[in-house]
């Protein structure tokens, strides 16, 4: 049995069923890691001696009855910007290259209390800060469809484990499409929850009021699984909404279900293979039953300015931080405590995170936080009246999750204002705080990945995964992996 | 040309919450340094705030309890500036609306009344401190103070004089004190106050250049800083030179200020809304509930002192000025119901006591209840007066109980006659010089004579009865 053939669900059902060993799965993930390593560099860091201790401590559990989850003992990959206890999280920064935390970040602690073994942490852009996962300080990860291109970002070591087999699921956080743009560049499944939803205690900040964290799998069901997981109020986080854990059971009827496809999202520079694929997504809904129309969102096209000002004013708060003296990064030359302060920070940060620090800084500035900062916030306000309209007459939205494909590695810091424009299909989404679906879709000429996004309201993550399931009943494109294209 | 002052205050106090204002950290003071600090309030990367509703409930008692309007909705705003006492590089107050806004305070300076307005009362965070180490050369850290709640109480400059603004401080800090929201202690930098200050020409319209200065930490070193602005100010003025809008270190040893940094320099504090708190929404429900919770305020306590027990007004102020000393005044008058003797006691042997013992109010320490029971001792001619005020002394360091202090050391005044009668007969046997003086009409040694009766009976016997007795002995001499 080739247990790479199997989603994360699927293995967990072997584990109960004592087919395969939660040590023996383990150990056969950590070997296809360290073959695959050197090409695909998924990871920032493999932690297999505490992997394997955890994968019998979770053998016994299972064995005892104390873990029940269909995910015990299925090994998963946690990108590096959440805590984990006494292990490097390093946010892919030289800043944090020797940070061990003190504490566990809720979400990676609610996996480990169902049993999940947790391998290690993936490679990400800089604080998050990132469409290609390019700006790492360890090194660029590769997209295992085509190492020539980049697996998206910022959660693109998350997205690129999944898709080599180098994890049965990884936690990705989302802050302007970290989750989603990888997802489908890679050719995997993400959700990108509700703001609230999942718990960001221990997940280090970028953008607070944007910030969430979601699970990245094979398929919609491996996906639930986790998200039902890792959602729920945590009294650690104000701004977690005190609702229900999730308990719905997936149902793939679309019947009479009413789709929208807002135009702007086809705008300028998005590539035709990409197009087609969305409206041929779209066909099969029809087939299914249910009734797609085409939209017009034009507040859409603020969404950029006024996520790159919000998000960039949060950073260069939240990185303020990191200033050489009680933890990371600390300059061994300096003449005083400001030149501490600057030595410590010029020598820590990447390129990429310093211009977001000053952008931030600058839109908050005295006599210019009403014209930036005050203006994002009244844009996002906008932008989620426009969602509360479409969602008003229809269940979800169908989009492109990027206007391409994966790029190739080195071409998007060429022009990086076009690199932040193509975050138009995802940014908005988090603006208004709504839930978003990747699965993929189908593959461009050139045998790259594509995804379609599915939007929907606020909390009802429910209807965006039956979607989702729906549509990989009807189709088989999220059981095409890279080495299947190989052969 | 006179001058004029225009003093404006802005007052930092720390809340009495067991617990910090974002964690479950200990506030406690004293502790040894970085052991009050977990991963919240040390700023560690990916931990989140989460609020102490305490905070917000002392934050809607000091509004209510200072005549301010109380904001319904409120945020948390973001002040950024890098140093490092502040482990997340920002502290989280509030700018944009904050908890309290319009109140007064109405003092009373030589018998002038004056309302000051209070701008606005917001809630915040502590800072950690610095401690320089001289011996190693270097500068550490201590965290302990970090996330302990702060409330930031804004008047308007309606001050006119230090004396205004010591009047103002005193009945803050009682106020503070009564509704239980801080303990006040100046010396361990729980009540801190900023001054502003600037002058001009009397009867000019125009404010001058204000300074401002920072963290004056006693009553008295205030008084020192206004005066020492105040001419320093003038004097630039008089010289021609011009007053710089900077903020001042007051160096109290030294009697002088110095600049810290002018407006020129002033940092770009870059404030934005908190991302990682919820507005509080603050409903007519709570605040009346926090309306009713409050203790009777100074203001009222003292006119109903005035009024109920007809104490002296200069007894009353100190009295209803400190929390300490009205909880001793109620609980002996609640033993005693006699507010005079109570009253008088405080402001004698109380007060004379804590002064010369250095014993801050709140550091008192003897049972209230027990000084009810002395004065009722007094009043019930078990101890005569001089007795009862050594009894107090030990009450005073030691809360003893006087009824069994008395007992025990056998200082129960002498009320029974024969006992006296033998003294007495005594003392006249064993001074016959005195005696024949008394018989040649020299009346004198009536007192000489009694000083000795009260000696023998080692101060215990009831005076008016040895005068009585000795007057009967003597006067069967004659």
């Amino acid at each position: 049995m080739d247990i790479f053939q199997l989603s994360a669900l699927e293995l967990g059902k072997k584990i109960k069923s004592k087919e395969i060993g939660v040590v023996e799965a383990t150990k056969a993930v950590l070997e296809n890691i360290e073959k695959k390593e050197p090409e695909y560099h998924c990871y920032v860091t493999v932690c297999k001696k505490e992997a394997l201790k955890q994968a019998e401590e979770v053998q016994k559990k299972i064995d005892s009855g104390e873990y029940q989850s269909p995910l015990a003992g299925v090994p998963a990959g946690v990108k590096d910007n959440m805590c984990t206890k006494g292990m490097q999280t390093s946010c892919s920064s030289r800043m944090l290259e020797t940070f061990k935390p003190v504490y566990t970040a809720t979400a990676v602690q609610k996996l480990q209390n169902v049993g999940a073994v947790i391998l290690g942490k993936t490679n990400m852009d800089e604080f998050a800060m990132g469409s290609t996962s390019e700006t790492s300080y360890f090194g660029i990860t590769k997209n295992p469809w085509n190492t020539e291109h980049v697996p998206g970002g910022s959660s693109g070591g998350s997205a690129a484990a999944v898709a080599a087999k180098e994890a049965f699921y990884t936690l990705g956080s989302d802050t302007g499409g970290s989750i989603r743009q990888p997802a489908s560049y890679c050719g995997i499944t993400g959700l990108k929850p509700t703001y609230g939803t999942v718990s960001r205690y221990g997940l280090i900040a970028y953008a607070s009021s944007l910030d969430q964290i979601g699970p990245m799998a094979k398929n919609v069901e491996d996906v639930t699984e986790i998200y039902k997981t890792i959602a729920g109020h945590d009294n650690k986080d104000s701004t977690s909404v005190n609702h229900p854990s999730p308990s719905f059971t997936l149902c793939e009827d679309m019947k009479g279900k009413k789709i929208g496809i807002p135009i702007e999202f086809f705008g300028e520079g998005i590539d035709a293979d990409v197009k087609e694929a969305i409206y041929k997504a779209a066909k099969v809904y029809e087939s299914l039953g249910a009734e797609v129309e085409e939209i017009s969102m034009p507040t859409i096209k603020y969404a950029i300015p006024a996520y790159y000002i919000a998000a960039c004013a949060e950073a260069s708060s939240n990185l303020s931080r990191y200033d050489g003296i009680k933890y990371g990064h600390c300059a061994e030359k300096y003449d005083d405590l400001v030149d501490l302060y600057y030595q410590s920070r010029s020598e820590g940060f990447g390129s990429e995170v310093k211009k977001r620090i000053l952008i931030g800084a600058f839109v908050l500035s005295s006599g210019y936080y009403d014209a930036y900062y005050n203006k994002a916030l009244q844009v996002k306000a906008l932008i989620k009246q426009s969602y509360d309209d479409a969602f008003g007459k229809y269940d979800f939205l169908l989009t492109p999750t990027a206007p391409t494909t994966a790029p190739k590695i080195g071409e998007s810091f060429k022009d990086t204002l076009k690199m932040y424009l193509s975050d138009i299909c995802t940014v908005s989404v988090n603006l208004a705080g709504l839930p978003g679906l990747v699965v993929p879709c189908g593959l461009d000429k050139t045998g790259l990945p594509i995804g379609l996004q599915l939007i929907g309201k606020a909390f009802n993550e429910e209807t965006l995964l039956n979607a989702g399931f729906a549509f990989q009943k009807a189709t088989d494109f999220h059981t095409v992996s890279p080495e299947t294209i190989a052969k | 040309m006179e001058f004029e002052t225009v003093l404006g205050l802005e007052v930092h106090t720390e809340l009495a919450t067991d617990t910090k204002i974002f964690c479950s950290c200990s506030t406690e003071f004293g502790g040894e340094p970085n052991t009050h600090v977990c991963e919240v309030c040390s700023g560690m990367p990916g931990t989140l705030p989460v609020l102490n509703k305490q905070v917000v409930e002392f934050a809607i008692r000091t509004g209510l309890a200072t005549n301010c309007e109380i904001t319904r909705y409120n945020k948390f705003d973001r002040k950024n500036y890098f140093y490092p006492d502040l482990p997340k590089a920002y502290q989280v107050s509030q700018l944009y609306l904050p908890i309290c806004q319009n109140g007064h305070i109405d003092i009373e300076v030589n018998g002038v009344k004056k309302s000051i307005r209070i701008k606005e009362i917001h809630m915040e965070e502590d800072a950690g401190k610095l401690i320089h180490d001289p011996w190693d050369d270097c500068t550490l850290v201590d965290y302990n103070r970090c996330g302990v709640p702060l409330l930031e109480i804004v008047s308007e400059p309606d001050f006119s004089n230090g004396e205004e603004v010591i009047a103002y401080l005193t009945k803050l800090k009682a106020i503070l004190q009564y509704t239980g929201v801080s303990d006040c202690k100046m010396e361990q930098g729980s009540l801190r106050a900023d001054v502003n200050l600037s002058v001009k020409p009397v009867g000019s319209k125009e404010l001058g250049t204000r300074t401002e200065m920072k963290n004056i930490n006693s009553f008295k070193a205030i008084a020192r800083a206004i005066e020492g602005e105040r001419a320093r100010q003038i004097e630039l003025i008089k010289e021609g030179k011009k007053v710089i809008q900077e903020t001042r270190r007051w160096d109290d040893n030294k009697g002088a200020s110095y600049a810290m940094r002018s407006k020129e320099n002033a940092q770009d504090y870059r404030y934005f809304p908190e991302p990682d708190l919820v507005p509080i929404e603050i409903d007519d429900e709570w605040i009346e509930k926090v309306r009713q919770s409050l203790p009777e305020l100074p203001e009222a306590k003292k006119a109903r002192y005035l009024s109920e027990y007809k104490l002296p007004e200069y007894d009353v102020d100190i009295i209803t000025g400190s929390k300490d000393l009205v909880k001793i005044f109620e609980q002996a008058y609640e033993v005693c119901q006699n507010a005079k003797e109570v009253s008088n006691w405080i402001m004698g042997e109380v007060l004379r006591l804590a002064s010369e013992t250095s014993t801050l109010p709140e550091d008192i320490s003897f049972d209230a209840k027990n000084l009810g029971k002395l004065i009722l001792l007094v009043k019930n001619g078990v101890v005569n007066r001089n007795t009862a005020k050594e009894v107090f002394e030990k009450m005073f360091s030691d809360n003893v109980e006087p009824e069994q202090y008395i007992e025990q050391h056998n200082l129960k005044m002498v009320n029974d006659d024969s006992a006296v009668k033998e003294v007495v007969s005594k003392v006249i046997e064993s001074n016959p010089d005195s005696i024949e003086q008394f018989k040649q009409g020299n009346e004198k040694v009536n007192k000489f004579l009694m000083g000795q009766c009260m000696k023998q009976l080692k101060g215990k016997a009831n005076p008016a009865v040895v005068t009585k007795i000795l007057d009967e002995e003597l006067s069967k001499l004659k």
